[in-house]
């Protein structure tokens, strides 16, 4: 790398610059272009319209304009919908995203312990991926509704009839479903980084008389810690999207344990409230980007010593 | 050998055979435990696809119980039961014979999703390839902060988007147009997500020396970082494809003119009524997704080792 980096270097320093490191910018021209169609399609459609909802969320009505500063945010945080479907979205996506990176992990080792049938077993879970939502959801109801499957099994057993998706069982119905849906796929990230670890480590660990449950600790989950990082992070974005299969599977209004922030914001639409749906975005935001911050500096902490 | 010496020996082997059998016992309890789960994760694909070939009357009366709700609200119970069968009694094609022949509709609705999601992937992924390739080439802190954003955009859902959506589409005066649905999804920042993390790896030293050689930088991303990313861009496709490919949310509200609704919406809501029909259409708009699948399931797995987390 450093021999062909040298002529580069050497053309810089002739070109009387304030920072010396710094490309020029004939070299940088070329990658600005490559950004620039997406970066202002980004603009135009995500963040402008963005910071017009931030304006939005500060005045008390679009037509008359007046700046009310901080009230909608108040009068939000004080809704009492709006704090149960915060705390329900919440309580999901603290549930079934770490379960959701530790059973993928969990499924790829399983795939990866040398047993046979691998390549069918891993096409049958990434199954799920490919089953329109409609369809999952029709299989769903038939499962879980008071009259289905599962209940028919329980009473068979002697059990109680349970209403899964009109009680308090309905987040763990909407958990199983998520995870349904998308282990398939987090099984094949940690399986292809499982496969990149090197051979020669857990060799000589084998050698050195490591136990199997210091290969996982100190070798395996350290090398995978950068893609826990990355499941994780796709586990959350995924654990927003279980809303279209919720909304199809409940409606509009569901029992109240899986009332969503998305429901919330739905219903909130289709009444044309502006400045409360603007406001809510805004702290739905705010705590997605305090999310990202903490995953960023646990990052750093514990992501680097792997490579 | 002494004696003493021979026993030891015998012993380690002892040894080593139990643990091989040992090794054995684990090899087969794991290899059930995970034929159990991909039968639980087969399930819903059998189902669907075995359904659809039942006629209306074993539908309904298999799955009456759940799905006679009436428009009042209250159940009228035609059969106790609920019979998931994975074998109908007699295999019909009378559900792809309403579909395909009888009702012009699912075709119609079937073109509207294709002419949607197709634009989508295709442009998503070339505008994508290019910033991607923006992305790993640039440095500094104000690229870091541009990504930072992206990824920002990208954990937002869709309810968060919404608003700003609806905006744009009403000023640019595409609302109620497939525009409207087409132009944001192509800027959506996940492919660059995907795409930043395989760029960044290639060596500055391959471009570098193709530079020396002569080549252009339109040449160096063609010939160079586009191969390099081939599987990746593969495994984008997939996921980009299959996202849009079942959206629901975004035609309802961006769309008043339900003509061009999408399949994936209408199968949303012939749940109820027509659950036969249902399974068949399921089936039918199961097929592009099933043959990329066939098509590039290595590509997926192989495409996807990222070094990094979350940062590019």
């Amino acid at each position: 790398m450093a021999k062909f980096g040298k002529p580069d270097k050497a053309r810089v320093e002739r070109e009387p610059k304030e920072k010396p490191q710094k490309t020029p910018l004939r070299d940088k021209a070329f990658p600005m272009a490559c950004l620039a169609p997406s970066l202002i399609g980004v603009l135009i459609f995500f963040i402008i319209p963005f910071i017009v909802i931030i304006y939005y969320s500060m005045v008390d009505n679009p037509i008359s304009k007046d700046f009310v500063f901080l009230d909608n945010f108040v009068s939000i945080l004080k809704n009492a919908a709006f704090r149960k479907a915060a705390l329900n979205t919440l309580k999901f996506s603290l549930i079934s995203v770490p379960l959701a990176v530790i059973l993928g992990m969990a499924l790829a080792m399983l795939l990866d312990s040398k047993i046979p049938f691998v390549s069918q077993f891993r096409a049958s879970f990434l199954c799920p991926m490919m089953v329109p939502v409609a369809s999952v959801v029709l299989i769903w109801q038939v499962i879980f509704h008071y009259n289905g499957t599962l209940n028919e099994i329980i009473t068979k057993f002697g059990g109680e009839r349970i209403d899964w998706l009109k009680s308090d069982k309905a987040m763990i119905v909407i958990a199983v479903l998520f995870l349904w849906k998308n282990l398939g796929y987090n099984m094949i990230l940690f399986l292809s980084a499982l496969n990149n670890i090197s051979k020669d480590q857990l060799e000589v660990a084998t050698l050195e008389g490591a136990s199997g449950w210091y290969k996982l600790i100190h070798i395996k989950l350290r090398s995978l810690s950068p893609t826990i990082f990355f499941v994780g992070i796709l586990s959350l974005i995924n654990s927003f999207k279980v809303f279209r299969e919720i909304y199809l599977l409940t409606g509009d209004y569901p029992y109240d344990s899986i009332y969503m922030l998305q429901h919330f914001m739905n219903n909130t639409f289709r009444t044309l409230d502006y400045q409360k749906l603007s406001a809510a975005a805004i702290i739905m935001a705010i705590v997605i980007i305090a999310i990202l911050a903490v995953l960023f500096v646990a990052e750093n902490k514990f992501g680097e010593d792997a490579e | 050998m002494t004696p003493d010496r021979n026993t030891a020996h015998k012993k380690a082997r002892k040894k080593i055979h139990l643990k091989r059998r040992q090794q054995k016992i684990l090899t087969v309890i794991m290899t059930v435990f995970a034929a159990a789960a991909a039968i639980i994760f087969l399930m819903p694909t059998i189902l669907t696809i075995a359904n659809s070939f039942m006629d209306s009357a074993e539908i309904s009366a298999n799955y009456g119980a759940v799905f006679s709700t009436t428009e009042s609200g209250g159940k009228t119970y035609i059969s106790e039961k609920i019979n998931l069968k994975f074998i109908p009694d007699m295999v019909s094609f009378s559900q792809y014979y309403t579909v395909l022949f009888k009702s012009p509709d699912y075709l119609l609705k079937f073109w509207n999703s294709v002419i949607l999601v197709v634009p989508i992937v295709i442009f998503q992924l070339i505008i994508a390839a290019f910033a991607a390739y923006g992305f790993a080439r640039l440095k500094g802190r104000l690229k870091e902060i541009i990504f930072f954003v992206y990824i920002i955009v990208m954990l937002m859902p869709y309810q968060v988007t919404l608003v700003p959506n609806y905006l744009v589409s009403d000023k640019l005066g595409i609302l109620n147009t497939r525009w409207a649905i087409i132009l944001p999804a192509i800027f959506t920042p996940f492919s660059v997500f995907l795409l930043t993390k395989i760029m960044r790896r290639i060596p500055i030293a391959l471009i570098e020396a193709a530079k020396l050689d002569g080549a252009g930088e339109m040449q160096i991303f063609r010939y160079i970082a586009l191969p390099l990313c081939k599987s990746v861009m593969y495994s984008v496709v997939i996921l980009v494809f299959i996202d849009y490919w079942n959206m629901v949310e975004q035609p309802l509200i961006l769309l008043s003119d339900t003509s061009l609704y999408p399949l994936s919406v209408f199968l949303s809501q012939i749940n109820s009524g027509e659950i036969g029909l249902a399974f068949a259409v399921a089936s039918i708009y199961m097929i592009p997704t099933l043959l990329m699948f066939l098509y590039g399931e290595d590509y997926l797995v192989e495409g996807i080792t990222y070094s990094g987390g979350i940062k590019g």
